[in-house]
């Protein structure tokens, strides 16, 4: 199994690797788009602001990279967040892979969410083994809005999607790498995919 | 439905955990690393990690522990003391730290607050308030309590928040120690004033003490370090009962 971690300088990546590290996989962080072509799966981490982050997967051309990569991708937190078609978040084009905008809570409650929320109305084998109304982890000022591709629901002011799924994309808007072990079980689910 | 945390606090000396009484009189309390998994197995939301030594004699927060946490641990945590640069807080989020928090370094030069969330994201800079309650007023202090300013808590709170605080950890110094409850009155304001989220520390004795400080002090999340490390309160019993007090928790 060769897992690669997108190392484009956003966020906390050592983590993310530190967790499948505790599930016994060595997860490799490249920018290099052959060694990323070469994965048989690939996480796209990203933690930060937006406009930032998709200014850094340009430099690399990682912004056509991504798009078009057939094995199993996870976008974790901003990962997932950039894969959608547009961002309030310094109002960034995202790389159009989920069909769906994201878009800043409203004040009428505290931003960011910090802290443990539960996931319902799970549609994907990401989520085997896992009962809906588990806690996950998550930390950001930013969802994603419901659509076809929402596989996982999360209330906060609004039911926004907490996961998103397309062909051999996948997206978890909360930290499995720090969701106990449910998130490690979500990260189990996407090596066996 | 989010809910409310359960923080347990680990003050490290010397890659030690110790805790004391009003920020005095340290005992030891165990190795940071087999305390912080205890504490993810038993069902803690986030641990904190606050390098006392560091603000006081200048040193800065030991990497290698951030480290060791960080493989072993597979819930959040936040590591301050000694934080006052880019590059501190670019190290130790490097080192596996999901936040940081500032405290001294944020009083001395706000626009510190403004610099790192800027860089980092707000959602990684915890702005560490200590306070004490002289008469009617709050008055933030510094260098671990041992220097008062001339700050008052609220304005400085809602500045930290302007200036790009994710979290206000909020420990009261008359209550630190005390193990007679969280300073509630305090919490409450600063929970109705602010739009993120807020912290309460200082005070925590029985488990009656978090449910005030959720249902009273309208706190988001709650820390405490010796009822957890002496095993006065076990983490289950506590969420257990206040999941029975209707407050959400994850169990």
């Amino acid at each position: 199994m060769k897992l690669v971690i997108i190392d484009y300088g956003a966020g906390n990546i050592k983590s993310i690797q530190f967790a499948f590290k505790r599930l016994g996989v060595e997860a490799k962080l490249s920018n290099i788009p052959e060694e990323i072509l070469a994965a048989d799966k690939i996480i796209f981490p990203g933690v930060g602001e937006a406009s930032n982050a998709m200014q850094k997967l340009k430099e690399s051309g990682l912004d056509v990279l991504i798009p078009k990569l057939k094995q199993p991708v996870l976008g974790i937190c901003l990962g997932m967040q950039l894969l959608c078609n547009h961002t309030e978040e310094g109002d960034t084009k995202g790389l159009g892979v989920f069909n769906t905008n994201i878009k800043r809570f409203s004040n009428k409650v505290k931003v960011p969410q910090i802290g443990w929320n539960t996931i319902t109305n799970l549609k994907s084998m990401l989520f085997n083994g896992i009962s809906d109304g588990e806690y996950m982890y998550l930390v950001h000022s930013y969802y994603a809005e419901i659509c076809k591709e929402t596989i996982s629901v999360t209330n906060y002011n609004y039911n926004y999607s907490s996961a998103l799924q397309k062909d051999n994309f996948y997206g978890v808007q909360f930290h499995p790498e720090k969701s106990s072990i449910v998130g490690e079980q979500v990260l189990k689910n996407f090596l066996e995919l | 439905m989010l809910t409310k945390r359960i923080i347990p606090c680990l003050d490290i000396k010397n890659g030690r955990t110790v805790k004391g009484i009003n920020f005095v009189g340290l005992r030891d309390a165990g190795d940071p690393v087999e305390l912080a998994k205890k504490y993810a197995d038993e069902g803690a939301d986030e641990l904190v990690f606050l390098d006392i030594s560091a603000t006081l004699e200048g040193r800065n927060t030991t990497l290698e522990m951030v480290l060791k946490v960080a493989e072993q641990v597979n819930i959040p945590f936040t590591v301050g003391g000694g934080i006052s640069s880019i590059d501190d807080v670019d190290r130790l989020l490097k080192f596996g730290a999901d936040k940081i928090s500032i405290n001294s370094s944020a009083i001395k030069r706000p626009e510190l607050i403004n610099e790192l969330s800027n860089k980092f994201g707000s959602q990684c800079i915890v702005v560490a308030i200590d306070a004490k309650q002289i008469e009617e007023n709050w008055r933030v202090h510094l260098a671990g309590g041992s220097v008062a300013t001339d700050l008052d808590l609220f304005d400085w709170a809602k500045e930290a928040e302007q200036r790009g605080a994710g979290e206000i950890l909020f420990t009261s110094m008359n209550n630190d120690g005390t193990k007679e409850g969280f300073a509630n009155d305090a919490l409450a304001k600063l929970s109705e004033e602010l739009n993120i989220q807020i912290i309460a520390s200082g005070g925590a004795g029985s488990i009656q003490h978090f449910v005030d400080a959720f249902n009273i002090g309208k706190s988001d999340a709650a820390l405490a370090a010796s009822v957890f490390h002496f095993k006065e309160i076990a983490i289950q019993d506590l969420k257990k009962e206040l999941k029975n007090n209707n407050i959400e928790v994850r169990l």
